[in-house]
Parts: C-alpha cells; sequence; structure tokens
C-alpha cells in the first residue's frame, strides 16, 4: 500500500482492524466505521490514536460528534468516478473543522490528485507506483482556481479584485 | 461578449497541457481505457461510430469573429470542413483523431475556446437565451450570471465526479427561448415585488428515457445567494444521487423520488449553513464580472429608415426573409438577425469551414464582431443596424444561411443520429432532409405556420423531441429503423412534453407521417392564426391519430 | 442498431470482430493473424460463439491499438465477399448515409 503524505511515501503508522479483530494496545488503530460506532465509548478512551474509515454512503455528520478524539478519517472512492468522499471530505474540513489527516482510499489515481488536495484530504493511498513519482507534478498543475475551497487558495474571483486576501475564513454556520 | 483576461487565460493552458500530458500517457499505454475515458470525456472528446468527435463549449452561445475563425481552422486542419452545432449551444466536430487532440485544443485555446465539461459527470456548458443582451423584453443580461456559475463551477473539485451528467439553463425573459424547464437546473430571472431581480430556481427537468418538467425549490433567490444555493443543489445531489444505475442516475430522479419539497429542504438546510460564506457574491466580484462584458457602442439611429422600408417594398424575397429571419432589438434602430443552418436537403446545423470564415467577416462588418449559436441550432448576428440589413441579406443569400424558413417546418432540430453517433438506434439527418425537400416550397412552409420539429436518433433525446411540437423519436425494430412521433410538447415557460400519436412507423414512411400532420394541422385549425400547437391543445391527439393512421 | 457494446454473444451467422482504433477512431477489424484491418476484406470471419469469443478475447486485450471491441454480423456474397450485417455496420464501413457538407 502507497501512502503520500507530505508529497512524499511514507510509512503507515496506523493498523488496519478488521471487524471482529481485537483492537492492538498501544499502537494506532484505523477501524471500519460500524466497528467505532458500536464500541466508540470504550475505544476513545485509549491513549493511542485512532482512525476510522467512513463509507462514502454514510452521512458525515454522524461522525461529528467523535472528530476532535479522531486523528484519522479514511474516507473511500469505490471507483475514482464515485465522488460522494469529495463532498464528505469538504464538509468535515469546512464544516466541522477536523483538523487530523484525512486520507484518500480507494481507487486513487494521478488525475485526481488536485481535486483531492483541495477537497482538503492531506494523504493518499495512491493505486499506482507510477502516481506516487509524480505526485508533486500532479498537485501543481494548476495556478488558478475559480473557486474557494477550504484550502486557502485564492479564487480568481477575488484575486482579480484589487485586494488578493487569502481566504482563510471557513464558512461559517449561521446562527 | 466577456473577454478572458489572464487568469482564465492560464487556466485554458493549465489545462490543455494536462490533456496533452493524458493524452500521451493513453497512447503510450500507461492510462487504460478505463482510466482515460472520463478524463477525454472532461474535455469534449467522445469516440463515435467513425472517429473521436470533440465538442467545444460556446458558453451562452457568444462567439466573437476571432473564435468563429479560430473554429473554421479547426474545422479545416483537423477535420472535414465543417462542424456542427447543437442543442446546448455547443458546436461538435466528428472526424477528429485522438493524436491530434492536443495541437488541437491548444489552438482552440489561443482564442479562448475549450472543450471542458461538455461531457462527463460535471457540470456542462451552462445556456441561456441566444438573444441575451440584446432582447427587448429581457429583464438584464442573464449571461454574466451564466458566466459567474461557469467560472465557479469549472473544474470545481467537489463536482466533478457527480453521479452523472448536469446540465443548467438561464433566462431572463418572459418568454423563455432557452427551454429551462428542461434542465437539471433551470434559472428564470425575474423580479419580485419589491422590484428586486433574483432567480426562480428550478430542479430536476431533463428530457431523455424518463423526461421531467423541473418543479420550482426556490421562488425567489437574491442574486447574492446564486452561488451558494447552486452549491448546496450540487452537493446534495452529488450525496444522494443514485450510483447503481446509469439510467437513474440524473438529480431528475432524485427530485421525483424524493418529491420536490423534500429535495427542497434538504438543499436549504444545507444552503443555510454556507449562505453567508465564502460563496456570497458581494457586488464588487460581480461589477467586476460584468466590467469585461464588451457592449457596441450602438449608434444613434431610428427604427425602420426610409432605406429599409424602401428595400422591404422593392424586393419580394428580402421582404420574405426579413419578415421571418429578423427580430426586434433592444436599441432603436437595430435589429437581430438570425441564420438558418437549415437550407432544403442539407443536414441541419452544419456549416462548413468557408460558411464560418464569411460569417465572421460579416460579424466583423455588421454585427460589432460578434455572432450567437441557439439551441435550436441556427447562428445569430445580435448587433446588426436595420439600414445595413438590405446589404447583410445578400451576402447571407450568397453563403446560403438565408433560407427563411425560421421557426417554420423546415426549421428542424436534429441530432446526428446513427450516420454519426454511438448511442443513436436509428438516423435523424437524412429523416430532417427529407422532410425539408417535401416542404421546400416557402408558400407551404409559411402556411403552416410556426411549428418545430425534434428529431432524437436514440432514447437519449439529444434532439429534444420531447419537447417539439411534432417530436420524431428513432427506435430500432427487428434490425429496422422506426420512428415513434409525439405532438403538442413545447419547450418554453409552458413546456410540457408531447403525446404520442400512435404507432412506430418505418423509415420510409416517416416524412409522409409528417406530411399527414400537417394536412390534419390545415384542416383542423380554426384559423390561420392557430398555430399548430395551440390546435393540438385545442382538439388533442384524436384528430390526428385518425387521419394520420386512416391509410396506414 | 441497439449498442452492441451492450451484447450478449449470440453467434447466428457469420461475425467479425470491430473496434475503433485508438490513436484516430477510426473504424477497424480484427484479422486472422492478430493484428488490425481497415477494411472488411480483410477482416477474420467466423461462425461459431466459440470462434467469437477467442477472437473478441484477443482484440480485447488489444488495449494499445483498438477500444471497445465487439462482435459484428457480416454477410457473404456467393463470391465470397465480406458486406456489412446491418444498418450500423454499413454506416462504420461506408461513412455517414449523408452528404457532408463542405467535402475536403
Amino acid at each position: 500500500m502507497l501512502l503520500v503524505k507530505g508529497n512524499r511515501l511514507v510509512e503507515d503508522r496506523f493498523v488496519r482492524v478488521l471487524d471482529d479483530a481485537p483492537v492492538p494496545d498501544g499502537v494506532p488503530v484505523l477501524l471500519p466505521a460500524a466497528r467505532l460506532i458500536a464500541d466508540a465509548h470504550e475505544l476513545l478512551q485509549r491513549d493511542a490514536p485512532i482512525g476510522v474509515i467512513w463509507p462514502n454512503d454514510r452521512k458525515i455528520a454522524e461522525l461529528e460528534p467523535l472528530l476532535d478524539r479522531l486523528a484519522l478519517v479514511a474516507l473511500v472512492f469505490p471507483t475514482f468516478k464515485d465522488g460522494r468522499a469529495y463532498s464528505q471530505a469538504r464538509l468535515l474540513r469546512e464544516r466541522y473543522g477536523f483538523r487530523g489527516e484525512m486520507r484518500a482510499t480507494g481507487q486513487v489515481l494521478r488525475d485526481q490528485l488536485m481535486f483531492l488536495q483541495r477537497a482538503g484530504f492531506d494523504a493518499f493511498e495512491v493505486t499506482k507506483q507510477a502516481d506516487v513519482a509524480k505526485f508533486a507534478e500532479a498537485v501543481a498543475r494548476y495556478s488558478v482556481f475559480y473557486q474557494p475551497t477550504g484550502d486557502g487558495r485564492v479564487s480568481a474571483l477575488r484575486a482579480r479584485l484589487a485586494h488578493a486576501r487569502p481566504l482563510r475564513e471557513l464558512p461559517q454556520a449561521v446562527q | 461578449m466577456y473577454v478572458y483576461d489572464d487568469f482564465d487565460r492560464t487556466l485554458v493552458g493549465e489545462r490543455v497541457r494536462e490533456f496533452r500530458d493524458q493524452v500521451g500517457r493513453r497512447l503510450s499505454g500507461e492510462l487504460s481505457e478505463d482510466e482515460f475515458k472520463p478524463l477525454r470525456l472532461m474535455n469534449g472528446v467522445y469516440l463515435q461510430l467513425h472517429a473521436y468527435m470533440l465538442r467545444i463549449a460556446i458558453p451562452y452561445g457568444t462567439l466573437s469573429s476571432a473564435q468563429l475563425r479560430t473554429l473554421a481552422h479547426v474545422a479545416r486542419k483537423y477535420d472535414r470542413n465543417y462542424g456542427h452545432f447543437t442543442t446546448r449551444q455547443n458546436i461538435q466536430f466528428n472526424w477528429i483523431k485522438l493524436e491530434q487532440l492536443p495541437d488541437a485544443t491548444a489552438d482552440l485555446a489561443s482564442a479562448g475556446l475549450h472543450g471542458m465539461q461538455t461531457s462527463g459527470n460535471c457540470v456542462r456548458n451552462i445556456t441561456t437565451d441566444q438573444w441575451a443582451g440584446v432582447a427587448p423584453d429581457e429583464i438584464e443580461d442573464a449571461r454574466v450570471w451564466a458566466e459567474l456559475l461557469r467560472q465557479h463551477l469549472t473544474l470545481h473539485p467537489e463536482f466533478s465526479f457527480l453521479p452523472r451528467k448536469f446540465k443548467i439553463a438561464l433566462t431572463a425573459s418572459a418568454h423563455d427561448r432557452a427551454a429551462v424547464k428542461v434542465h437539471d437546473i433551470g434559472l428564470r430571472m425575474h423580479r419580485n415585488g419589491a422590484g428586486e431581480v433574483g432567480f426562480e430556481v428550478m430542479v430536476g427537468g431533463g428530457l431523455g428515457r424518463t423526461p421531467f418538467i423541473a418543479k420550482t425549490i426556490k421562488p425567489f433567490l437574491p442574486k447574492r445567494d446564486l452561488l451558494s444555493y447552486i452549491e448546496a443543489v450540487l452537493r446534495t445531489y452529488n450525496q444522494y444521487g443514485r450510483r447503481d444505475n446509469i439510467y437513474k442516475a440524473r438529480i431528475k430522479i432524485l427530485v421525483h423520488e424524493l418529491g420536490a419539497e423534500k429535495f427542497g429542504r434538504e438543499v436549504e438546510e444545507e444552503w443555510q449553513s454556507i449562505k453567508d460564506g465564502a460563496l456570497a457574491l458581494d457586488p464588487a466580484v460581480v461589477a467586476d464580472i460584468a466590467s469585461r462584458f464588451k457592449y457596441p457602442r450602438y449608434q444613434t439611429l431610428a427604427d425602420n429608415p426610409p432605406e429599409l422600408a424602401k428595400a422591404r417594398a422593392g424586393d419580394h424575397r428580402f421582404r420574405l426573409w426579413l419578415d421571418n429571419s429578423v427580430s426586434n432589438h433592444k436599441a432603436p434602430g437595430y435589429a437581430i438577425v438570425t441564420l438558418s443552418l437549415k437550407p432544403v436537403g442539407a443536414p441541419p446545423g452544419d456549416t462548413t469551414a468557408e460558411q464560418m470564415d464569411a460569417i465572421a467577416d460579416l460579424a466583423d462588418r455588421y454585427s460589432f464582431g460578434e455572432i450567437r449559436v441557439g439551441h435550436e441550432q441556427n447562428l445569430a448576428l445580435p448587433h446588426v443596424a436595420q439600414r445595413d440589413l438590405l446589404a447583410l441579406w445578400r451576402e447571407l443569400d450568397a453563403i446560403g444561411v438565408a433560407t427563411p424558413n425560421v421557426n417554420l417546418i423546415s426549421d428542424i432540430i436534429a441530432c446526428p443520429g446513427l450516420d454519426y453517433c454511438s448511442l443513436a438506434n436509428a438516423r435523424s439527418v437524412p429523416v430532417a432532409e427529407e422532410i425539408t425537400r417535401r416542404f421546400k416550397s416557402l408558400d407551404l412552409a409559411h402556411s403552416l405556420g410556426r411549428l418545430h420539429i425534434n428529431i432524437s436518433g436514440c432514447i437519449n433525446a439529444c434532439g429534444h423531441h420531447h419537447v417539439g411540437h411534432i417530436g420524431i423519436l428513432g427506435v430500432e425494430k427487428n434490425g429496422e429503423e422506426f420512428y415513434q412521433v409525439t405532438i403538442g410538447g413545447r419547450a418554453d415557460e409552458q413546456a410540457e412534453l408531447g403525446a404520442i400519436l400512435g404507432p412506430a412507423v418505418p423509415y420510409g414512411e416517416i416524412a409522409d407521417v409528417v406530411e399527414d400532420l400537417a394536412a390534419a394541422y390545415l384542416e383542423l385549425r380554426e384559423g390561420p392564426d392557430e398555430i399548430f400547437l395551440n390546435t393540438v391543445k385545442r382538439v388533442g391527439v384524436e384528430p390526428f391519430k385518425e387521419r394520420v393512421y386512416a391509410a396506414r | 442498431m441497439t449498442s452492441p457494446l451492450q451484447q450478449k454473444l449470440k453467434v447466428n451467422g457469420p461475425v467479425v470482430v470491430t473496434a475503433n482504433r485508438l490513436r484516430d477512431g477510426a473504424v477497424v477489424y480484427r484479422t486472422a493473424d492478430g493484428t488490425w484491418t481497415n477494411t472488411l476484406a480483410g477482416a477474420a470471419v467466423v461462425t461459431t460463439a466459440p470462434a467469437a469469443s477467442e477472437l473478441l478475447t484477443a482484440a480485447l486485450a488489444d488495449k494499445l491499438r483498438a477500444v471497445d471491441a465487439y462482435v459484428a454480423p457480416v454477410r457473404l456474397t456467393p463470391e465470397q465477399e465480406i458486406l456489412p450485417g446491418n444498418l450500423r455496420e454499413r454506416i462504420r464501413a461506408q461513412g455517414p448515409t449523408v452528404a457532408l457538407p463542405g467535402a475536403a
């Protein structure tokens, strides 16, 4: 499994736990969603970091109460054409303010890396070896972005105006 | 028209480079067809029966003469000297080679043209009324809002892999020339009680296998909220649209299954969280985009100048064309000229490279360098001084784009059909050609009045047959081409789907059926002022069915 | 003319395997010696489902040269000339049935 963070290949420190398997102590673990939800109370008392793999057909809002105790949320692209996790990702970062590692899993290909990064992913289980080498290039393909996301880049609409202030304010919920 | 700045140019240039890299990786085998196909679709590249097809976006149907010349260049250099204008204000080239596409897209980019998002499961070319900016009955120029949406939705990271394609149309006139009610999102600009201009937002319209008329989920959306509200609609669709079945994946199915009210509430809930955030349109941003729309410096002219009246009286053919193809303009002394791309016996909507160059020249001389593309597959010159109409007409006539059949029975809208398209079940172009031959008499065509025929070669309905006054759908029965006819459809503000006339008829009979329908109409109508559509409304389908199927 | 890309493999007469050439989209036909030809005359004709399946499998594996391969009907004249077996294949072999505007 090829995990890319910060433009380079890294070791995955998280141990993937299958549905009913015992959760090892003292190591970061990556749990299936159903497992986390079912055993949340117990699991979140652990010292070691917890991550969850959240399916793309389950509301990300369900995860919100647990977010401040999660080190990692892995979202899923069953095929690269199934774009549901892009919405989940943006909500996680921009609506719920998740600051931990957000990982793209499933079919993760070079030509979607730019979109994934803009949506807030900072870790990528890249499908093809060849794409690892080209990662830095892939996320630098564009310098103009028409729309703001949570990535802090200035959108063209705003950059055109005399004052190009960076979009660091995330969308605020209306009272 | 909108003028690109460095941001726009840079983005298109970056896209061209990216696509060149992707094509290279496909040709070398590094990318499989499965991995490449969505990428090429997102650049407007289809694989059709004979070759690749390149679909180029013409945002809200507005072209400069330089752009039209570039299209002519592409037709000559990379294709077979002609292009086809489509029902979504795009242009298609049918004979493109994949290995030449990087160069072709680079040539297009130099004129600010591209095929970005003209295919694939993303937001497609945003269309408006081809008379936007010059129509006397519009509230304001909808293209400014179409451009704001276009930019916002181009290479949008969240919405590039939707369940299915997504089409948005805008209108700013009471009379809807953009068919907004049969789009995934239809936006109607109008004034509320307080005199403010905003958008009625309708969702879930569409043709194809399961046609629907769009439902209103927001009667009045202030301008400031346009981007955030559309974002909320798309986010809701992206998350909840069906992914298991491509025939049930459009937003129209989601709206139908949830119900428009529930869908509207989901959108509203999402929207409440984002409406005051980064997507709220502040006036400075809108003004900036609006300032990039260059409008002509019209001269101060009078309507109906004496030279026009004289020409009208003196030349019968000119008068026919004037009364048929020329429409009123916002600015006194000016006119909107429609160029019919429907000559008798020719493929509807096709234009040769020579014609494109000639029209570009005429646009420079007579229309401030601007051309419009309509969803009915005709072109328009939107800024013609009335005193120039005679001279212009002579030149249009010489290049074959002045057939005075606009909105008449021979002004047919047709998809490319089985002659080109790998999805088709039957041919549409030769059917259109034969119908135009049957009705080549201008007297006959004029006596029949406004009559829209729409032909689709398969259920995907690219010819918009469901909303034709006469709709013709090609189907296959036992290896033979058959045609299903509907009547009474309309695409405007009173949009309605046509009703099936009777059993499908074979290829050899479809033109006869159209003749029988025309004859039935002449017999059944109350008088020449009752158009075909209204006769169908008044008497229903039965009397037409009886007459058409009497001898079949 | 239902898109043959969705068809199940049923062979009721002579068939060929056809596809579009990757680099330019041109119509091509699979030959007996494992390559592609522009003309029906050079196509491998088979008459049984297993033979068609084998031809198709080899064609589909040849991903660098051709895409979207499928089995298409042909008919043979008494002189063994290979002709397209339906309208869609006729159009693919011979081009649109309408005159092209602005012939090059």
